[in-house]
């Protein structure tokens, strides 16, 4: 009954979804601190994706949201941009591992290395570090540097990823998980301890003050401008997203994850499509580290231990993995978990442990409740929605659609004739 | 000067190998029957370690641990540490796998991650409720040091680790070869649906399995927590990644391979840490100990994917 249901609801009116904006937006502006409009302006964007309106229309108006009304409402205050730009990165980290783990079925626990890649890349060379090991003190870089930088974090990332994808890619499955897991405590161990013989990466003192980006002299420290860095940087990764999804590697790579055995015999290299696949989203996750290490102007390896590499596992797996609305809700979702929800509701315990209503010990607090979050949404997404919320669309070729097209014929080949046939004998 | 600390290396190696193994045995028993990777094993194990932290600590609180004999001690937190522990894998089977025992691969895995990291803020949070802290001190049985000829001194409590985790493996080697359940254990690794028609209940079995591997994780956490003196709820993934390496390393489903290869990787890893810093003129020291058992594991997988004992598999389309 259910499905019948939904097969009958064909999305959100237009009207729905433009008041629910303009509500919101209102509310935004004239209210200083309120998470629940933020929380509305956000979740208009799944609105939009739901309306009832043509392709063209929708994109129009989630771009104008993005684009104008948030900056617009919520430019000017520090908090809303910086939970944005927080959301916006995790977003696009969650993209990236969408490749590997949505796309190509292999289950990557390390990826928060390749991250870790292209943050240090920007840090080291952005700062004084590298004179430790380059002689001739030629650093730190200006700001400038960072947009070539995203590039180099690019290629410092899809390096690593092929590095360590040419050994570990070899076994499958569940062992991978392990594999990958392995490495990325590798990495973190190897950063950690990396400030002897040679101080390359400072060790556990990590590395400050990483400068902010700038262009033609302006200096784009503040969270609005990271806001639209990492807008910019999550439209190329969709896009490449959709672009991979429908091309050829794409397709290879869906068939690996189907059945490894049947896809080699249908002529596709296990070891190289899989290694794309590990290459692509690490190199993502590499132009996302240099935001991050801009943004943060601070890293040390404390920031990407094991949890982070899940907690993007999760956003994937409960967004629904290798569906790229999915993905990005499930990444908005968790992070304003993370950063917002969790953290107000332990303010408003905290209140209430201040006036004296209930006691409370600081171990219990709810923002330390990470792991018990995770778990628990791991566990209910594996037993009762491992698709995920919006799972993953499987493209269907519509025979008839094709054999009525111009270019049936060409298309099909020798199919069209034994559809006509079978055609030919029903009627 | 290097030669001088090998005996007691090979003692430490020795202790924390024994203690890999056993917790290995208890990821290469589930992967033998239901071909998947227990990722919360690790996890039980701190249960143990925990259960029997707080057995000892309210015996003591209590004014009975003075008077008792410690093998007495011993023998209770074992037990109460095992029945609990045995009960919770039992309980986690159920609840989070066996509901997905037809599901693709990837997903009872995701499903297992949750629960080892559910199990950590549970314990974590039981414990800052109990105790306001959750980094607990143990009890120790066991103090006199015995002296190895004069080579070498080795805790008795390193001892007991030693003697109990080899009466466990010839136990449960006991019963998998000579008893009916063991033999059915066996059948159900085989094939599954051959052992269903040989009226085996496999849903038993597999809860056996559970129990029986988890139980014995239980009680190395009780060993653990005896030997090294403090505990804390984390110590259960990277050991449990080790005694996962321990059993890949000798073949994962092979019970044998399991114990040498967990015997092996604690030797290695004590050798690692004490002649590593050394013999690089201390540019690589005891830190990358943990790089080591890794890439042990990473070669392993590359150079001999079926492990020391186990059999190489052919796929089948």
């Amino acid at each position: 009954m259910a499905n019948m249901k939904w097969k009958s609801f064909n999305g959100i009116p237009l009207v729905v979804t433009l008041i629910w904006i303009a509500v919101f937006a209102a509310s935004l502006h004239f209210m200083d601190k309120s998470v629940i409009a933020f929380l509305g302006i956000l979740s208009s964007i799944v609105l939009v994706y739901y309306t009832n309106a043509s392709k063209a229309i929708k994109m129009v108006i989630g771009a104008a949201v993005l684009l104008i009304v948030i900056p617009l409402v919520a430019g000017d205050n520090r908090y809303y941009m910086e939970v944005a730009s927080q959301v916006g990165i995790y977003v696009a980290m969650a993209l990236g591992l969408n490749i590997v783990v949505g796309f190509a079925g292999l289950l990557d626990l390390g990826y928060v290395a390749f991250f870790a890649a292209g943050a240090y890349a920007y840090a080291i060379f952005s700062t004084s570090q590298a004179n430790e090991f380059i002689a001739g003190n030629l650093f730190p870089l200006n700001g400038e540097w960072f947009w070539p930088f995203l590039i180099v974090g690019l290629i410092v990332a899809a390096v690593f990823g092929v590095l360590l994808g040419l050994p570990v890619l070899r076994v499958k499955g569940d062992y991978l998980a392990i594999v990958t897991l392995g490495f990325g405590e590798i990495i973190r161990i190897i950063f950690n301890n990396l400030d002897k013989p040679i101080n390359i990466t400072n060790g556990p003192q990590g590395i400050t003050p990483i400068p902010s980006p700038e262009l033609f002299g302006l200096k784009m420290g503040t969270p609005f401008y990271f806001y639209f860095i990492v807008l910019f940087v999550i439209a190329f990764i969709v896009l490449a997203n959709i672009r991979f999804e429908h091309s050829r590697l794409g397709r290879a790579w869906i068939a690996v994850r189907e059945d490894e055995l049947a896809a080699q015999s249908m002529g596709i290299s296990l070891l190289n499509t899989k290694l794309a696949a590990f290459a692509t989203g690490a190199s993502f996750a590499g132009v996302v580290g240099v935001i991050f290490a801009a943004k943060q102007t601070f890293i040390d390896p404390t920031s990407f231990t094991l949890m982070e590499s899940i907690g993007i596992l999760v956003m994937v797996i409960l967004g629904g993995s290798g569906s790229i609305p999915g993905v990005v809700l499930g990444a908005a979702f968790v992070t304003i978990l993370q950063v917002q929800l969790l953290k107000e509701f332990s303010n408003f315990l905290h209140s209430l442990q201040q006036s004296g209503i209930i006691n409370l010990p600081n171990q219990l607090d709810p923002s330390k409740f990470q792991r018990l979050v995770f778990g628990i949404m791991l566990i209910l997404v594996a037993l009762y929605r491992p698709n995920g919320l919006i799972p993953a669309k499987r493209k269907k070729n519509d025979l008839d659609a094709i054999k009525a097209s111009k270019f049936g014929q060409a298309k099909l080949g020798i199919l069209s004739k034994i559809s006509q046939i079978s055609s030919g004998k029903q009627s | 000067m290097l030669l001088n600390i090998l005996p007691q290396v090979l003692v430490d190696g020795l202790t924390l190998g024994f203690m890999y193994a056993v917790v290995a045995l208890g990821y290469t028993m589930v992967y033998g029957i239901l071909e998947f990777i227990n990722f919360a094993h690790g996890e039980i194990f701190m249960v143990g370690a925990f259960v029997g932290t707080e057995v000892l600590l309210i015996t003591d609180a209590l004014g009975a641990l003075e008077g008792m004999n410690p093998f007495v001690a011993l023998f209770m937190t074992l037990v109460i540490a095992m029945v609990l522990t045995g009960g919770l894998g039992v309980l986690i089977e159920r609840v989070a796998y066996r509901p997905l025992r037809g599901a693709p691969r990837l997903v009872p895995l995701i499903s297992a991650i949750g629960v080892s990291f559910l199990l950590q803020d549970l314990v974590r949070f039981t414990e800052a409720l109990a105790r306001n802290e959750f980094y607990l001190n143990t009890p120790t049985l066991f103090t006199s040091p015995i002296s190895l000829g004069g080579i070498a001194t080795i805790p008795a409590k390193g001892l007991v680790v030693i003697v109990l985790a080899i009466v466990m493996m010839v136990a449960l080697t006991l019963f998998v070869n000579k008893t009916k359940w063991g033999i059915a254990m066996r059948a159900v690794a085989q094939d599954r649906n051959t052992a269903s028609l040989m009226t085996i209940n496999v849903d038993k079995v597999i809860m056996l399995t559970f129990l029986i591997g988890s139980s014995l994780g239980g009680a190395t956490g009780v060993l653990f927590a005896q030997n090294y003196g403090t505990i804390d709820p984390y110590i259960g993934f990277i050991l449990g990644l080790k005694a996962f390496t321990a059993a890949v390393l000798g073949g994962i489903g092979n019970l044998r391979g399991a114990m040498v290869g967990g015997v092996l990787l604690g030797l290695l890893e004590s050798l690692s840490g004490a002649y590593m810093g050394p013999l690089t003129n201390g540019a690589f020291g005891a830190e990358y100990k943990d790089v080591f058992a890794f890439s042990i594991l990473i070669l392993v997988l590359l150079f001999k994917p079926e492990g020391l004992f186990g059999e190489a598999v052919k796929e089948k389309v």
